[in-house]
């Protein structure tokens, strides 16, 4: 398997100009130099470039890695001194929507850092604050003239960032942003489609493929880089930078079991290692179809690692190019190798410019559907006390270890929202957004809408049954008896549906449906029926469609009937295939 | 997305009429031009107070119920105008709750001013609830007010759970058998999810036989055989009629095929197990044949949602269907029987079949089932190449091909990146199959 570092190109020095598309509105400044100040200001400031004392601030918050860091790159590129920070607000912890696993991810991910800052004698600063009241304090403390982050495509990001370049230019502050927790420039992709998001995932494909490759990831800093940027840390460092506890953020921890996913750039990259053997040995780079393994937690699992940034989506981009390469032989892999990077590409392209692509009202793309609401039903959802031992199961295993399959995911979100409870799908984005490491804003929004069926153009007719999906995936039942260990003693006949079980049965498994564990809250067969009833009165509604068709209900877009794009002429008419004679 | 409420000839809308825009456009120039005259004519204030009603109410029809509202408080004219029993034909009450919907509400001070001024003039009319009984009963207690009504539709219509089955069912009835009475010409008919009984189809019956040609009552648990047969049997203008299975019977199906009766256009059926293990009836296949001679064109649309154990009765005689839909896992062997069993058969939908390849099966759906042209694959199997086959044999009369992409299994022919080509060349359009995100 290759080293990280050979799947990379040396670092060099870039022209100070951000990759992001100069079309931007106005108030969004990205390369902001002194000299582009008020005169006034720009008076107070040396004339000189030459002997300016550069005092970089890096700051961290997704791309918690120090390998394939371009902004951090761009803080150490020149400076006298660089100081990395992570801004954190313990009182909003409490208040925020974030489960306890996802805190645990996130302060062992910086722990992860300061301790490979520490190797290259440096720490992390983890400022307690706001970033409007913590930056002003910095900038005046350390004398900063650069601040550098990684470029944030979602909307309350870039807003976000966008008050921080402004306040920073008041300040005569540089603001240098990279691109690098997508693999490709979003606005281009969106360019390419007449300036509007792919909204079907085989366009999105399509113009995909006919992009560049995306940029070749950065090794990771070296202690030569950082010496010549040397900053001396404080004796107080641990006092006023120190990473919080889940105590302080206010989580209690008596009962707590070690995390399945441990949180950090080191443990990532450890992963990757793994992940790209266990693909060799499988010699498979295809979709694995999905058995009882799959359910469980994997130790070569990456997703919640491309999320928090710890690692490169560039990185773990090339790493599984060239393994293909190699083993293929092939001039040039398929898209569907990618498949886990490109969806969430596909969602961060359209969500970027939606501020309000996580809910129904006011998004353009979500179709209005009136759904029910039903705090019992959902708590009964989110907590795993539906009655249906599969539905159950998964929401334990998310609960307890933030992260279930995607096909459990499906499950779950078509019983919540169109399958089953006809509950929203906002709902069930919020109880994904507190439990799942990898819930990335776009990206939980999106799957939400499109397992949901409310936008993406999405067929409806698929239901997955809450008894039987379960078994066909998981025949054994050992899935259900490691969740949910009251079933254990259940035979696999009715452990997926124990109501059905005969008294004496259920006596004799110790467990009595009603008793000791719910009894099923909505008959399935009459739920789905109603459900699919409304889908086909919303959908008809929408498309004007009048015929008996359940399939010609949905309307097709635009997009798909007409291949042709804004860009340039036909290359390959598919990626990497042999076109049968 | 904006979802445009089209008015249709027997549906209850809000009452404004979209047109097609060509038509609109003649329109809108039309009456630009009659402003015009108006405004050469007369001084340049006060040209709107005095527009002709007719233009007036020729504008309001397009405008939505709010701005309607707003324009009718402009001033007197405008208020007679908002007024007109042409602006009254159709409505649809939206009745929700705060805390069971997110959908807003018809005001209350509209509904009774419906009530006391324009419930003479009322003619197509919906009622949408929520999930809450007190969305149902209020659709109820209006209903029940609709006394000098003569309506020609209403539908009755859940958004959520089936509420009005909450309501009690003396409450429901009465109010229904309101309309029934006053109305003599009801045509079209929605009352799904609803405790609706055999005695109120009797004075439905009574009153309505001759104009009735649309109903749509599946889901309704107090309704009996004859209960229905009883429609059937009254009613020979039922052009489309939806029930569910426990309802349908041999009499039933040639009640629809009396020389009286109408052609009947299309017939829904919702087969749904309430329990495990339960027994469903059979219908003779004279009686389906009946069905085809007097109706040739008729459309069977059927919806299954039955354990797999339960089709034991169906599909082992040819029938007429033409939609189907399999809402539950349904078994490779019933697919078959489908295969030998349906050759009218238009549009198959499979949500779940388990982890068999289907690949004969769909071959022999191919080869039987001329009529196909839509065919929709869930948590199914099928070889590529079997896949291949399948879609060449059908041709170009696919329109419809929705199939997941876990459904189909690479095999020595093709891999999972060739086969939309072969299969779009076959179609004679570029297609993929339905992808899940992954993540």
């Amino acid at each position: 398997m290759l080293p990280v570092e050979n799947v990379t190109q040396p670092f060099t020095q870039l022209p100070a100009v951000s990759l992001i598309s100069q079309s931007r509105p106005s108030g969004f400044i990205i390369h902001v130099t002194p000299w582009s100040l008020t005169n006034q200001q720009a008076d107070a400031v040396s004339p000189t470039p030459a002997i300016m004392v550069v005092n970089s601030v890096h700051w961290f918050r997704k791309c918690l890695r120090l390998h394939d860091n371009p902004a951090l790159q761009e803080a150490l590129n020149g400076a006298d001194t660089v100081r990395c920070v992570y801004i954190l607000d313990p009182w909003f912890a409490g208040a925020a929507n974030v489960g306890i696993n996802r805190w645990r991810f996130l302060l062992e991910a910086l722990e992860d850092l300061d301790n490979s800052l520490k190797k290259l004698n440096s720490r992390l600063f983890v400022v307690r604050g706001q970033p409007t009241e913590v930056f002003p304090r910095l900038f005046k403390e350390w004398n900063v003239t650069r601040l550098t982050f990684e470029y944030d495509p979602e909307p309350y990001g870039k807003e976000r960032d966008g008050a921080i370049i402004k306040m920073a230019q008041e300040f005569g502050v540089e603001a240098v942003i990279r691109n690098s927790h997508t693999l490709y420039n979003l606005d281009r992709i969106i360019e390419m489609n007449n300036n509007s998001p792919p909204l079907t995932f085989k366009r999105f494909q399509t113009i995909v493929s006919r992009l560049e490759l995306p940029r070749r990831p950065l090794p990771p800093i070296t202690r030569q880089q950082m010496d010549k940027c040397h900053t001396q840390i404080g004796e107080n460092h641990d006092l006023l930078y120190s990473i919080p506890s889940l105590e302080e953020l206010g989580f209690r921890t008596e009962d707590l079991s070690p995390a399945v996913w441990r949180g950090g750039e080191s443990e990532a990259l450890d992963r990757l290692n793994k992940h790209l053997d266990k693909k060799v040995w499988v010699a498979n780079l295809e979709h694995p179809r999905v058995n009882t393994c799959s359910l469980y937690a994997s130790p070569t699992g990456l997703s919640p690692y491309l999320r928090f940034g710890c690692l490169s989506c560039r990185v773990l981009y090339y790493n599984l190019r060239e393994l293909y390469m190699k083993l293929r032989k092939r001039c040039s892999p398929p898209l569907s190798l990618f498949g886990q990077l490109l969806w969430r590409e596909f969602f961060y392209t359209a969500a970027t410019n939606n501020p309000n692509f996580d809910r129904m009202e006011g998004n353009p793309i979500c179709v209005q559907i009136p759904w029910d609401q039903n705090p019992e039903a959902l708590a009964k959802w989110a907590e795993g006390r539906t009655g249906f031992p599969w539905i159950d199961a998964i929401m334990t295993q998310l609960r307890q270890e933030g992260w279930i399959h995607h096909l459990a995911r499906h499950a779950v979100a078509c019983f919540l929202t169109r399958g089953d409870l006809w509950i929203s799908w906002e709902s069930g984005m919020k109880v994904f957004e507190e439990l799942l490491l990898d819930a990335d804003w776009s990206v939980n929004a999106g799957s939400w809408m499109w397992l949901s069926c409310s936008a993406f153009f999405q067929q409806f007719f698929h239901c997955y049954c809450p008894v039987g999906f379960g078994r066909r995936t998981d025949p054994s039942g050992d899935y259900i008896r490691r969740y949910i260990p009251i079933l254990k003693d259940y035979p696999n006949r009715y452990i997926y549906e124990p109501w059905n079980a005969p008294e004496s049965l259920q006596k004799a498994a110790n467990c009595v449906v009603g008793v000791d564990y719910p009894k099923p809250m909505i008959n399935h067969a009459e739920g789905s029926r109603l459900n699919i009833e409304r889908m086909k009165q919303v959908y008809q509604q929408l498309s004007h469609y009048r015929g008996l068709s359940l399939l010609a209900s949905v309307p097709t877009i635009q997009e798909e009937a007409e291949p042709p794009m804004t860009d340039e002429s036909q290359t390959s008419s598919g990626p990497g295939r042999r076109r049968p004679d | 997305m904006h979802m445009k409420r089209m008015k249709e000839g027997e549906e209850g809308s809000d009452g404004s009429p979209s047109k097609s825009p060509p038509e609109a456009c003649k329109k809108v120039r039309k009456m630009s031009k009659e402003l015009e005259a108006v405004a050469a004519t007369e001084s340049p204030d006060g040209n709107w107070a005095r527009l002709p009603q007719e233009l007036l109410l020729h504008i309001f029809q397009y405008l939505p119920l709010l701005d309607r509202a707003y324009a009718s408080q402009v001033c007197r004219g405008w208020n007679q105008a908002f007024h007109m029993p042409e602006l009254w034909r159709c409505f649809e009450f939206e009745l929700n709750q705060p805390a069971s919907s997110y959908l807003k509400a018809t005001h209350p001070d509209l509904i009774k001013q419906i009530i006391k001024r324009h419930s003479n003039h009322l003619q197509y009319v919906s009622f949408k609830v929520d999930s809450s009984m007190e969305s149902a009963e209020a659709a109820c207690d209006i209903l029940s007010q609709l006394v000098n009504c003569s309506l020609k539709t209403l539908g009755l219509i859940s958004t959520a759970r089936p509420s009005f089955m909450e309501v009690p069912k003396s409450h429901f009835i009465s109010a229904l058998t309101v309309v029934f009475v006053n109305s003599k010409s009801l045509s079209s008919l929605k009352i799904d999810d609803t405790p609706v009984d055999d005695p109120s189809l009797k004075v439905l019956v009574a009153n309505n036989s001759d104009t009735l040609k649309l109903l749509k009552m599946s889901s309704c648990p107090h309704v009996s055989p004859a209960g229905i047969l009883c429609v059937a049997d009254q009613c020979h203008g039922l052009r489309e009629l939806a029930l569910n299975y426990h309802l349908l019977s041999d009499e039933l199906l040639l009640a629809l095929s009396s020389e009286k009766h109408v052609h009947l256009e299309h017939l829904r059926i919702d087969v749904v197990s309430e329990n495990p293990g339960q027994h469903f009836h059979t219908i003779k296949k004279s009686s389906w044949d009946a069905m085809v001679r007097h109706s040739p064109k008729f459309n069977l649309v059927m919806y299954f949602f039955l354990y797999e154990d339960e089709f034991g009765p169906f599909f082992n005689e040819e029938i007429p269907v033409t939609h189907l839909y399999f809402g539950r896992s349904v078994s490779k062997e019933v697919l078959g029987r489908v295969g030998l069993h349906c050759p009218r058969l238009v549009e198959l939908v499979v949500c779940a079949n388990g982890l068999r390849p289907l690949d004969e099966e769909l071959i022999r759906i191919a080869k039987h089932c001329t009529q196909l042209s839509a065919i929709g694959l869930g948590e199914c199997e099928v070889s590529c190449s079997a896949f291949v086959e399948f879609v060449k044999m059908c041709g170009r009369r696919l329109s419809q091909l929705s199939i997941m992409e876990e459904v189909l299994i690479p095999d020595h022919q093709y891999s999972l990146d060739e086969i939309h080509w072969e299969v779009s060349k076959h179609l004679g359009r570029v297609w993929f199959p339905d992808m899940m995100p992954t993540w």
